[in-house]
């Protein structure tokens, strides 16, 4: 069986700190899978090296069978791997339509074009649209993406990502932050990703986690805890005490 | 040879007390102050107007410099320097280069385009042999104070309650803000003393750089060097780069003449080319 | 919301499409430009002659362009733009002296091209150097590769003659057809269709996809990246448009003043070009035009009474234009106009 994602022995030091600790981690093709640990577990970083924002000190990253340890950012980004930020990331000073069409323009290798508008690709526009108006923030493609209320703008990081036609997406906490009234639209999105689209969701929120994960991994300490099925997970005594505990503690 | 070390040394040295309050406040509020030179033209002015016009003693004249530009930065800082905080450093240098010019023309409207000349006292004038080479007394002067500056500096910094506050501002200033410390009047006193140290500096360049209203566009550069070389986290740094800049300087002019100012900014494209993240950590993370 | 789906995809690309569209404003612009040479060409008695500044303003106004193509839209910012300038100008110059008035090597159009060749290729090398580091490093790094460049341009005086510059420049007919006159005519309506050629090709640029993403680097250069875009490629072939539209701009200046000296590549270019931008407002376009013609008019009014007054006046106006103003004249006209309109809506 080929997955889509694999990290053999992964390691990431700043300094004497260890961030990820000799991680393997497998990932078939249109997974759903969640990355849960306590705060501080590493997971960001963890995520970091696999968009190539951070180069890890030892271990491999391989994507659909081959070695990407040493990509681009860019690189990765256009063989198919697409992330969101846990804290927003977009182009204030854009519009989503605009924003999106960047991202569209950038796959379709489009971009480099400077004599002709913005705009004379149909096709291009078309899609855009579609996007937007899939992820229900069509009404406001051609705001200001600064002046969008938070909950759209979480909705557009995924627009972004999804521009790409990833066939891996990295979800970092997408629900972070956002008002309990524009949850639920928020929630419907993921649920709706297509099914071909591998999902790695990175989240604090149990409820989303075994709302939509099938199978989960434990990060602790920069280490894989464990890993296994959603079932598997949540009657798992050992992580209920390092991290349902904790959250029961919070909550109690 | 000799000679042309010590003239270096002092010249350094004296690059050292124009532009420390620069770094300082750069490593400190990520402030670019490119008019931080009309600091130091106001007390050079200072102290040839109280000299010329009025007859006071240039050992008075040195420390008045110091109080004027200290006064000036510190009105400044608090009346036009505190809106541009938040502002990016292309609205800092606009508004800094603004002021470099409005400085230039009052001081050339008020006091004339000429460089500026005084007679230094008596006991400042002249040469004697040091270890077999001919140096200026005024440049002895100029080493033993900005010497005794340095020293100072270096012992307020590391020693005094308001050196570690300033320290741990510098390293972090969110975090500083978090321990309460107050940034905001740590930096107020910071750009005053700088801006004092600046016009003494100013008052002690007549001696050995000429003053002319050109000064603090002539000297920018000059500091951009000294900041770019040495960092603004520490300020052994800028302490060292001006050492090696003002011994560079002076050699070259006398050595390569027709190439000297052309070494100078080589030196410095390449630094900031080599080693820009590790020169400017700060700015490099926001 | 599918029901309107259509008509709504429609006016999507059509309203993008529209945002590229010239506009009556701009036209009236041009019309004005072209319209001052009637007024000051010396064609109506009494009125005096003032083609000479009006050019210079011209050349002003292309480097204003250029910085605009690198802050305005790519956010690069930049105190060393004088250095392409400068250098555009004495290749003109040394072009159109070395040719003695005959082609190709005087010819004025010829000269254009390759000082902006020239420049394009040091520019190309020299961007690498502003990749990388803060707005300061950037600022630094670029005036420090003008200042070496203006120490050059003094010291190889068998090259650039020194101190003294390049004189007696004389270029051939424009197009072998109109020679540079006395009043400046020529030189004028030369200089005006060069920026309106340059001006029509950096608003193809910036209205393009190309273009979309210098402003999706300048807002967010992180998401650029994680997007795909090549973020060092772009902005590496954006500087290098701008340098080349720099040495273009020199070498106009070097033709229609047929000189070229050291003031040319001094760091006030630089800081003057900058200056110009910022007074008319980044990321338009038409700041820089604008800005040009405020500042020259300016300088020449209050530089007729004193210099150190314009020298005063011009750091006043800095000043407070940071702290009071943003993004200059337009931005003023434009925050004014919306204004007006709320207040007709109320």
């Amino acid at each position: 069986m080929t997955f889509v994602l694999e990290t053999r022995n992964l390691t990431k030091r700043f300094g004497g700190i260890i961030a990820t600790d000799d991680v393997s981690f497998k990932l078939p093709a249109g997974a759903r899978h969640a990355l849960i640990g306590p705060n501080g577990a590493g997971k960001t970083t963890f995520v970091n090296q696999l968009t190539g924002v951070l180069n890890p000190t030892s271990g491999q990253i391989l994507f659909e069978g081959q070695d990407i340890t040493n990509w681009t950012v860019r690189r990765r980004a256009t063989a198919g791997i697409a992330r969101t930020f846990q804290i927003n990331q977009l182009f204030a000073e854009l519009t989503p339509l605009e924003s999106v069409i960047l991202a569209i323009n950038e796959r379709e290798n489009a971009a480099h074009e400077w004599f002709s508008p913005l705009g004379s690709r149909e096709t291009i526009v078309d899609e855009a649209c579609a996007l937007l108006d899939r992820l229900t923030i069509g009404d406001v493609r051609d705001a200001r993406v600064g002046d969008l209320p938070y909950g759209k703008q979480r909705l557009l990081e995924i627009a972004l990502a999804l521009a790409a036609k990833p066939k891996l997406l990295l979800l970092d906490e997408p629900a972070a932050g956002v008002p309990e009234s524009e949850r639920e639209q928020i929630l419907d999105v993921v649920a709706r990703l297509p099914a071909h689209v591998a999902l790695v969701l990175i989240e604090h929120d149990m409820h989303l986690v075994f709302r939509f994960a099938k199978t989960i991994s434990v990060l602790v300490n920069g280490a894989l805890f464990c890993e296994g099925t959603a079932e598997e997970i949540a009657r798992d005594p050992r992580v209920r005490q390092v991290y349902l505990g904790e959250e029961e503690v919070q909550h109690g | 040879m000799l000679t042309i070390l010590f003239d270096g040394v002092a010249y350094g040295m004296l690059l050292f007390v124009l532009g420390i309050g620069l770094c300082v406040t750069l490593g400190l509020m990520n402030f670019i102050n490119l008019a931080h030179g009309a600091f130091a033209m106001a007390g050079g002015y200072l102290t040839i107007v109280l000299m010329n016009r009025y007859g006071i003693s240039y050992y008075w004249g040195l420390p008045a410099a110091f109080v004027f530009s200290a006064a000036l930065g510190a009105i400044l800082e608090r009346t036009l320097y505190v809106h541009l905080y938040n502002k990016s450093h292309l609205d800092q240098t606009l508004f800094s280069i603004g002021l470099v010019f409005m400085s230039m023309a009052i001081v050339d409207y008020f006091m004339g385009a000429n460089q500026q000349t005084i007679n230094l006292p008596p006991a400042l004038d002249g040469r004697i042999n040091v270890l077999g080479a001919s140096v200026g007394i005024f440049r002895i002067f100029t080493i033993v104070i900005c010497g005794l500056l340095t020293i100072a500096l270096q012992f307020i910094i590391a020693k005094t309650r308001f050196g570690s506050r300033l320290r741990a501002a510098v390293d972090d200033g969110r975090v500083a803000r978090g321990l309460g410390i107050n940034v905001t009047t740590i930096f107020a006193l910071t750009f005053a003393f700088g801006s004092g140290l600046a016009g003494l500096g100013g008052a002690l360049s007549i001696g050995i750089i000429s003053i002319d209203p050109t000064f603090p566009l002539k000297y920018m550069i000059y500091f951009l060097i000294v900041i770019s070389v040495g960092g603004t986290t520490t300020i052994t740094g800028p302490f060292y780069a001006s050492l090696l800049l003002g011994v560079a300087d002076v050699a070259g002019k006398y050595y390569v003449p027709e190439i000297g100012g052309f070494i100078i900014y080589t030196i410095m494209v390449a630094v900031l080319i080599l080693r820009p993240q590790g020169l400017f950590t700060k700015g490099a993370t926001r | 919301m599918s029901g309107s789906h259509d008509k709504d995809l429609q006016s999507a690309s059509a309203r993008l499409l529209k945002q590229s569209h010239s506009r009556w404003y701009e036209w009236l612009f041009w019309a004005v430009a072209l319209s001052l040479f009637v007024i000051f060409g010396d064609f109506i008695p009494g009125v005096p002659t003032r083609l000479m500044l009006l050019t210079e303003i011209v050349t002003l106004a292309l480097l204003a362009l250029s910085i605009d193509l690198v802050l305005g839209f790519a956010g690069i910012v930049t105190l060393g733009q004088g250095a392409y300038f400068g250098l555009g100008a004495y290749v003109a110059a040394l072009l159109a002296k070395g040719g003695a008035g005959t082609f190709p090597m005087s010819d004025p159009v010829i000269g254009l091209l390759i000082a902006g060749l020239v420049t394009g290729v040091f520019g190309f090398v020299t961007s690498f150097l502003v990749l990388r580091g803060s707005d300061l490093t950037r600022l630094m790094v670029t005036l420090g590769v003008a200042l070496i460049l203006s120490e050059l341009a003094n010291q190889m005086r068998w090259l650039t003659g020194g101190a003294d510059g390049l004189n007696g420049v004389m270029p051939s007919a424009v197009l072998g057809i109109w020679e540079f006159d006395l009043w400046g005519r020529v030189a004028y309506l030369y200089s005006l269709a060069v920026l309106f050629i340059c001006f029509w090709l950096s608003r193809r640029i910036v209205n393009s996809p190309f273009g979309l993403s210098l402003k999706a680097i300048k807002n967010n250069p992180l998401r650029a990246r994680a997007i795909g875009v090549p973020v060092n490629a772009r902005l590496v072939a954006i500087y290098t448009i701008a340098a080349a539209l720099a040495g273009i701009a020199g070498a106009l200046l070097a033709q229609t003043t047929q000189s070229a000296s050291p003031d040319m590549i001094a760091f006030h270019r630089s800081a003057d070009g900058l200056l110009i931008l910022v007074f008319g407002g980044a990321g338009y376009l038409y700041g820089g035009l604008i800005g040009a013609a405020a500042f020259r008019v300016m300088q020449d009014v209050i530089g007729n009474i004193t210099l150190q007054y314009w020298q005063f006046w011009l750091g006043a106006v800095l000043v407070a234009l940071v702290i009071f103003v943003r993004n200059g004249i337009i931005g003023m006209m434009v925050a004014g106009w919306a204004r007006l309109r709320k207040g007709d809506g109320q």
